[in-house]
């Protein structure tokens, strides 16, 4: 990429103002949700829980170009491996990063698990089969009553506590949440322009050509289903936490729909993209809340107009962190 | 228990030739565009809704309505629909004709967003009662219950169906949508209008979708602007079940979830000690899925898709 950018003084300057200016706004709330109401930061918080299912995601559609349909399927993983291990349920109280450990290794194990069985299809058959998986997932959830509480699903869950710290006013999940999204979103951008995520692309590009230059597409693809999967589910428990309760009724085939649509519309690979996605497909309809379903109408139609006019997303994949980085700091 | 298997039969015939109206616009889609609609589902529920205000606004009183006048909104109301197909194909889809795979999948999934929000503005969100087109009558065989709504669903459906075949094998048209099935630049370097059978996909595979929709409203006697969803999810099931891209593998892979719909729900309690409920119909038909696709990823009548039909175009 670095090899064919332009130097940065040779682009106009409009170019620099309007990714500064959005990154300003973006610091300006994130320094000012702390104070806002708590319904406020509550949205807040359920975006950034929206982002990081987002960035985990994007690891296996963005980077190895594999469409996966079934993702929320980590997502009730992670959920219920905390209402399990820190609720009534079993009375079992284990402490929050224990779970969250537990949670991100049964995540990684659910993700290989559907991973090897589909590693041969391609495309759109991928799509389904990963689809069928969730469904089947959240039918299960849905009907293992002794389990997993059936549809009422398991309520009165422990708050999350760190080191004796308590987690779980909003405010407090908002905190957490914020180190969480953005150790994860370094730690993932960093994989993707390491050798694995340079195995991805080549995937992503051409199947073929990456077997024939000597990478183990099986391996490099698990590694990304293991790497999404774990994400998801890390995703969960803190959901789970902040929520204190877990039901189905949270893992349905449109929320996995609607985090595939996060990625495309912001831009799918980057996870500049994704926040700008996950801003507009959450906050979009939490702002326009007086319109009933005026908001939704007007989001598919966006979603329609966005996608022919931007097919690259809002934030395309040649604008990542580093350029974001580069036009803020001058070089 | 003659009775019982008779009944059930005709049970899984009725909702698979409803799924089987709503699968062949999934796979004519596939075929031509190698493109999943995810607002199909909703054409099906489209439907229901065009009938309903044909009934309703056009004909007025709806108790007093005769057989030609109910065909006559039937085919009125599938017909608008078509039209409603090609125009969504027409803003939606054709603009991103030569964009990446994802991308008119994803805009299909904003169409079925607004179509359904659109519905609930106009009629409401909640679920209608729906008029029945058939007359309630029940028979008795072997002591098993066959209602006339289910043998007209199964006339309407084997009506359409074969009305399909027809013109996909046996008309200039369906010569024309074949040859853009089988590869879309061969075709239109051949000099055939690509659009015109692009078109005429889009227009009788909402058709079908329609017609089911008011077939499957009138069976359960309700309708609801989210219907589409799970029904399309089922029929689209069907679909790659059956192999997607194959119009006889959309019949096929549509009767037999049915028939493992019904039958599970029948036997699965029996089978598994009350271990696991009718509840798991849906998780035994995905179970087969998977299992199928895993075996024969092209499904069970579709053909392989070849690598050249693929690679003229990028996945994302």
């Amino acid at each position: 990429m670095s090899a064919v950018d332009t130097p940065a003084a040779a682009e106009p300057r409009t170019r620099r103002i309007i990714p500064l200016l959005v990154f300003a706004l973006a610091v300006a709330l994130l320094v000012a949700t702390p104070f806002l109401p708590n319904y406020h930061i509550r949205v807040i918080n359920g975006l950034l829980i929206y982002i990081l299912l987002g960035i985990g995601l994007n690891i296996v559609i963005g980077y190895a170009g594999l469409l996966d349909l079934g993702f929320v399927a980590f997502y009730a993983v992670g959920a219920y491996t905390y209402a399990l291990l820190a609720s009534p349920q079993f009375d079992l109280h284990l402490p929050f990063l224990l779970i969250l450990l537990i949670a991100a290794f049964l995540g990684m194990l659910t993700g290989i698990l559907l991973g090897i069985p589909v590693l041969k299809l391609r495309g759109d058959y991928l799509a389904i089969v990963t689809l069928g998986f969730g469904e089947i997932i959240r039918i299960v959830m849905n009907n293992v009553d002794w389990l997993t509480g059936g549809p009422q699903g398991i309520a009165r869950l422990d708050k999350a506590s760190v080191f004796g710290i308590e987690f779980a006013r909003p405010v407090e999940i908002y905190f957490l949440l914020l180190v969480i999204v953005f150790t994860v979103a370094v730690l993932v951008w960093r994989m993707e322009r390491s050798i694995l995520g340079k195995a991805w692309a080549a995937i992503r590009e051409d199947q073929d050509a990456a077997r024939g230059i000597g990478i183990n597409t099986t391996n490099a693809k698990l590694a990304a289903f293991a790497t999404s999967a774990s994400i998801g589910s890390i995703a969960g428990v803190i959901f789970a936490a902040s929520q204190r309760f877990v039901s189905p009724e949270s893992f349905t085939l449109q929320e996995s729909v609607l985090i595939v649509l996060m990625i495309v519309v912001g831009g799918i690979g980057n996870i500049l993209g994704i926040v700008a996605g996950a801003t507009i497909l959450i906050l979009l309809p939490e702002v326009l809340r007086e319109f009933a379903e005026w908001r939704i109408l007007f989001l598919g139609l966006l979603m329609i107009v966005l996608i022919i006019i931007r097919p690259a997303g809002i934030v395309p994949r040649s604008f990542g962190p580093d350029k974001l980085i580069r036009g803020l700091f001058g070089k | 228990m003659l009775g019982t298997i008779i009944q059930q039969t005709v049970n899984a015939l009725t909702i698979g030739s409803i799924y089987a109206l709503i699968a062949l616009g999934y796979t004519m889609v596939y075929g031509v565009l190698r493109m999943i609609n995810f607002a199909h589902g909703e054409m099906f529920m489209l439907g229901a809704y065009a009938a309903f205000l044909a009934l309703t606004l056009v004909v007025g009183d709806i108790g007093a309505v005769g057989a030609i006048a109910l065909t006559l909104v039937f085919f009125g109301a599938i017909v608008a629909v078509g039209f409603v197909g090609v125009g969504i194909e027409r803003l939606a889809y054709r603009p991103l004709r030569n964009s990446t795979r994802l991308a008119p999948m994803l805009s299909s999934l904003g169409v079925s967003l607004s179509l359904v929000t659109g519905v609930q503005i106009l009629a409401g969100p909640q679920p209608v009662g729906f008029p029945s087109f058939f007359p309630t009558t029940r028979f008795d065989v072997f002591g098993g219950t066959v209602t006339l709504v289910q043998i007209g669903i199964l006339i309407a459906a084997f009506i359409l169906m074969f009305g399909l075949y027809t013109l996909v094998n046996r008309s200039r048209m369906g010569i024309i949508v074949r040859a853009v099935s089988e590869s879309r630049p061969t075709a239109q370097l051949l000099g055939i209008n690509v659009n015109l059978a692009i078109s005429m996909v889009f227009f009788s595979g909402p058709l079908l979708g329609a017609a089911g929709g008011i077939l499957y409203a009138s069976y359960y006697g309700i309708m609801s602007p989210t219907m589409g969803a799970v029904i399309g999810l089922k029929a689209f099931t069907a679909a790659i079940l059956g192999g997607i891209g194959s119009i006889p593998g959309a019949m096929l892979g549509a009767y037999i979830l049915a028939f493992v719909e019904v039958g599970g729900t029948a036997l699965l309690p029996v089978v598994s000690g009350g271990v696991l409920g009718t509840e798991y119909r849906d998780v035994l038909s995905f179970a087969i899925l998977i299992l199928v696709l895993l075996i024969r990823p092209a499904g069970i009548l579709g053909e392989p898709v070849s690598e050249e039909s693929m690679v003229y175009k990028r996945e994302f």
